[in-house]
């Protein structure tokens, strides 16, 4: 016996399911730019291959992100992930083993048990090829099951699986999880109701089904339960292409693109619309969000993906996030939130003309020298940090000229994170010319921010970009800088454009260090808090942004440093505002600790010579 | 027996609150952190709107003193508390009293102009706040900026950390306004060729004769009134102060460099105000201000009773609002204390 009727809705769910994935992936690829295509063309055939191959196995069956977050977590997506793959393969070659190495139609392995009712061996017996499958099959659905009852389990101990806050799903999503849920259970009572009748089932199920026998009518109850395990499989196929589960077809797609190179370009595009459907809305992305605590709990990664997906999105939403990238950070299947954000954006202002009358009155310096400094908007409106720059430069005895003395320059990445690419991109065009009119070869810039647009869309011909913490960084290493140490306690702030944003964490701190006692606080580097003072945030208000900033402030000052230093002037204007702490940037430190360098110092002692020969 | 009131703060609102109280008869202590009373007036050149020194000013109040008044300087009141149907005060310094009733007129302090650091305080020598220029006032010397020049033009910056959500504080200080068309007014007099700009948002000329001392500064003066925010000011080589500010009336941005850029530092509840509101665990109000029973009716009783309030302690007051607001808590004082 091959077939049996209930496996209809099995067969007819997969049928569909892979119909619409058929229609879906074609759509994507029809989709594509095709320089993308050529790109993921050429990645099928290519060393990628393997590394697409590898992250699948490492992120989307063992989870290892996940894993790294919180070990419970972890471990619930991959008993679900792996332990159904596994169900799958070894079901596959189980069956195999009865029908003489035949591959069998699809529905077959999955309910192998009901064809099959193998007496040879008993539930033990592991080193037979069908006992070992026996037992292997039965152990892989426990495995399954418990992370089943962990799932269980986080619906009312989320803490436990390092989640404060869980996401929301909308009733379709939920029905999705409930047939997914039932799926494993109905299988093992399937099963075990089959093997309590004819005892060819493993360890699990001939135990169980021995004891159902003890008091259930088991002969009338086996086929119902084939059918049941048969139609949840059915419903949840025909619900996982709209549900949040299309993921799990998605996200391996989303990996093979990303190792191609291709990025996220025009929106929306396909890559975008395959992020869209990759998020599985675990909702890690909602405890990291600190727009909750301004109450701001509606444009998290999350919803705000959702809302894409579900082609509800909302100016507001789209508006209300900081970009500060920390979600981007926790994110298990890497989905760029900000691209999305910034591409919803462009949508929403697509509207907004531009005028660039003003392009025409800007002046800029016509001096010539080895390093260009811009100071950028925000360090106009910190002139601290300006004047700290200026004495460091004058101190190492740099050849330098400062691009915006006259009166701030607009970088272009504020237009940028508004979704006005257009825009952005003609300051980028004027400034580029402005900028190479120097003549420099390092262009030193004050403000994160602009850092990371001058070294993301700028081509300045091999000048290098470098935030001035870097710049001081290697003129303290190059002895052109010398800094005297203070008793100063301070702990540093790394602002998101800087760390998450442009990987730099250690050069602030190398600098830091040599003037002052550094101590380490709870979220730092890749985990470091918004200051809630961003750009990036189009709609907050005032009190909104105090709180998320008081709450920074609070956690940064636990160990009640004499200062807070940062290596942003937004950053440090927005902690300054909470009246709290002394904040200083990076650079007005240092300009308030150096010391003669070696060169300043042997010219002094050639001039005490002289007045000794005198 | 004689009832005893503790006023803390000696102040232009302590002062007279004191004064008053002693009038009516009460037995009164004065206690003030400072060595010498007087508070913010002491240092105040002249005032609005008849330019009545600062120092009559506080010589006037001070007569009103009474000899029986104790006057308990340089005592920082660390713990008030009621107990029964007295308080218990004491002090830094060991000094205890027990009162029937208190008087809060702990004041305001000066905006921290720091915290506008675009507009370069503590940066730029050339970028001094009111407080600073009323000092020259007073020091009577050659009106001269930092550099050591007749400035040619000075530029006043209305709304110094008053009605900034980005510095916290959404409300108005109120005396500002005039106090730069007043202090405008004086640095013409003391420079007749300068240039004087004023930067406002709004201007708020609420008391008697402030309309026509501003419609002076403009026509008699040639005051210059430009409405706009200041966005930020740099330094030039000569240590001439350029801002950036948009006239927002003829909507153009404009560049004006100065040689001296004075900030109206806006008021702040004082860091003992603050904390006399969580000592009492009076209601905690987001400005900071102490809030009085009703803001209409009770402008001098607080939620506590035989706790009284008077001054910029309850929010940005003139001098003479402030007299007014003293001697009215005196009588809501014996009103108390009578019953």
């Amino acid at each position: 016996m091959t077939f049996d009727l209930f496996v209809l809705p099995f067969f007819i769910g997969l049928l569909f399911l892979l119909g619409v994935l058929v229609v879906k992936y074609s759509r994507w690829i029809a989709m594509m730019d095709a320089s993308d295509r050529r790109k993921a063309g050429m990645a099928l055939f290519s060393f990628s291959l393997l590394k697409t191959i590898k992250e699948i196995f490492m992120e989307s069956l063992l989870h290892r992100r996940m894993f790294k977050r919180n070990p419970l977590l972890g471990f619930m997506h991959m008993s679900f992930a792996l332990g159904w793959l596994l169900l799958i393969v070894m079901g596959n070659l189980e069956s195999r083993v009865y029908s003489g190495g035949h591959i069998n139609p699809p529905y077959y392995p999955i309910f192998l048990k009901f064809f099959i009712h193998d007496k040879r061996v008993l539930p033990f017996e592991i080193f037979t090829l069908p006992g070992f499958f026996r037992f292997i099959m039965d152990l892989i659905l426990l495995f399954v099951l418990s992370g089943l009852v962990l799932a269980l389990i986080k619906r009312t101990r989320s803490k436990w699986f390092g989640l404060k806050r869980t996401t929301v799903h909308n009733s379709f999503d939920k029905w999705a999880i409930t047939s997914l849920w039932l799926i494993f259970p109905m299988r093992l009572l399937a099963e075990s109701f089959t093997a309590g009748i004819y005892k060819g089932g493993g360890f699990l199920t001939n135990t169980l089904g021995s004891f159902f026998n003890l008091f259930l009518p088991l002969e009338y109850m086996a086929y119902p339960a084939w059918w049941a395990y048969s139609t949840m499989l059915g419903i949840f196929f025909v619900t996982l292409p709209w549900s949040r589960f299309m993921h799990i077809p998605t996200e391996v797609i989303l990996i093979f693109l990303r190792n191609a190179g291709i990025e996220q370009g025009k929106y929306p595009g396909s890559f975008s619309e395959i992020e869209i459907r990759s998020c599985p809305r675990c909702g890690v992305c909602i405890d990291v969000c600190q727009m909750n605590q301004a109450g701001l709990t509606g444009s998290t990664a999350v919803y705000f993906i959702r809302s894409l997906r579900d082609q509800q999105t909302d100016v507001q939403l789209n508006s209300n996030c900081m970009m500060c990238g920390r979600c981007l950070e926790a994110c298990p299947v890497g989905i760029d939130t900000l691209g999305l954000r910034v591409g919803a954006r462009s949508v929403d202002n697509k509207g907004i003309a531009s005028d660039f009358s003003y392009l025409l009155k800007q002046t800029v310096t016509e001096k010539k020298a080895e390093v260009v400094y811009f100071a950028g908007c925000m360090g106009h409106l910190t002139p601290g940090v300006k004047r700290a720059m200026l004495q460091i430069f004058e101190k190492a005895g740099i050849d330098y000229t400062f691009l915006d003395e006259d009166g701030s320059i607009c970088c272009g990445r504020p237009l940028k994170l508004a979704g006005m690419q257009k825009a952005a991109l003609k300051l980028v065009s004027e400034n580029t010319v402005k900028i190479k009119n120097t003549g420099a070869k390092i262009l030193v810039t004050s403000c994160p921010i602009c850092y990371k647009v001058f070294n993301n869309d700028y081509q300045l011909d091999g000048m290098q970009v470098m935030h001035h913490s870097v710049f001081i960084d290697n003129l303290v290493k190059d002895g052109k800088l010398v800094l005297r140490p203070s008793d100063l306690k301070a702990v540093y702030h790394d602002p998101c454009e800087l760390g998450r944003g442009s990987g730099i964490y250690e050069q602030p701190r190398n600098v830091l260090k040599q003037i002052s006692e550094v101590s380490d606080v709870a979220e730092e580097r890749a985990n470091s808090l918004c200051c809630g003072g961003s750009i990036g945030d189009l709609s907050m208000n005032a009190i909104q942004r105090n709180v998320i900033r008081d709450n920074a402030l609070n956690i940064l000052c636990q160990s009640r440093p004499d200062v807070l230093v940062t290596a942003c002037p937004l950053c440090k204007k927005t902690f300054d505002s909470g009246n709290t702490i002394v904040v200083k940037d990076i650079a007005e430190l240092v300009a308030d600790n150096m010391e003669p360098n070696k060169l300043q110092l042997h010219a002094a002692e050639l001039i005490d010579q002289q007045c000794l020969i005198a | 027996m004689e009832k005893h009131v503790v006023v803390i703060g000696a102040g232009p609102a302590g002062l007279e609150t004191s004064a008053s109280l002693a009038k009516l008869g009460f037995h009164v202590t004065v206690v003030e952190k400072e060595e010498v009373t007087g508070g913010h007036l002491k240092k105040w050149h002249a005032l609005f709107p008849n330019l009545l020194s600062g120092k009559d000013a506080l010589e006037s109040i001070t007569k009103g003193l009474d000899s029986t008044i104790k006057i308990q300087t340089a005592t920082r009141v660390t713990g008030l508390e009621a107990v029964n149907d007295y308080f218990t005060i004491s002090g830094h310094n060991g000094w205890q009293e027990k009162a029937d009733a208190v008087v809060l007129t702990t004041g305001f302090q000066l905006f921290d102009s720091h915290r506008k650091e675009e507009y370069g305080y503590g940066i730029y020598e050339n970028v001094i706040t009111s407080a600073d220029l009323e000092e020259l006032f007073a020091s009577e010397k050659e009106f001269l900026n930092r550099h050591g020049n007749k400035p040619e033009r000075i530029g006043f910056v209305h709304c110094v950390g008053s009605r900034d959500e980005k510095v916290n504080n959404l409300h108005c200080s109120k005396v500002c306004c005039i106090t730069a068309v007043k202090q405008a007014i004086e640095v013409k007099q003391l420079l007749p060729d300068a240039e004087v700009f004023c930067f406002y948002m709004d201007l708020r000329m609420f008391g008697r004769h402030y309309e026509e001392l501003y419609k002076e500064a403009q026509e008699k003066y040639n005051i210059q009134f430009i409405r706009g925010r200041l966005s930020e000011s740099t330094e030039d080589k000569e240590g001439n102060i350029v801002v950036k500010v948009e006239d927002t009336l003829l909507g153009k941005p404009l560049r004006i460099k100065v040689g001296l850029l004075v900030l109206m530092a806006g008021m702040e509840p004082a860091a003992g105000t603050k904390a006399l509101t969580n000592m009492l665990g009076l209601k905690n109000v987001s400005d900071g201000f102490i809030q009085p029973l009703d803001e209409v009716l009770r402008t001098n009783n607080t939620e506590i009773p035989g706790v009284f309030v008077a001054g910029t302690c309850t929010g940005p007051k003139s001098v003479s609002d402030t007299l007014a607001d003293a001697r009215s808590a005196a009588l809501a004082v014996a009103d108390y204390l009578k019953s």
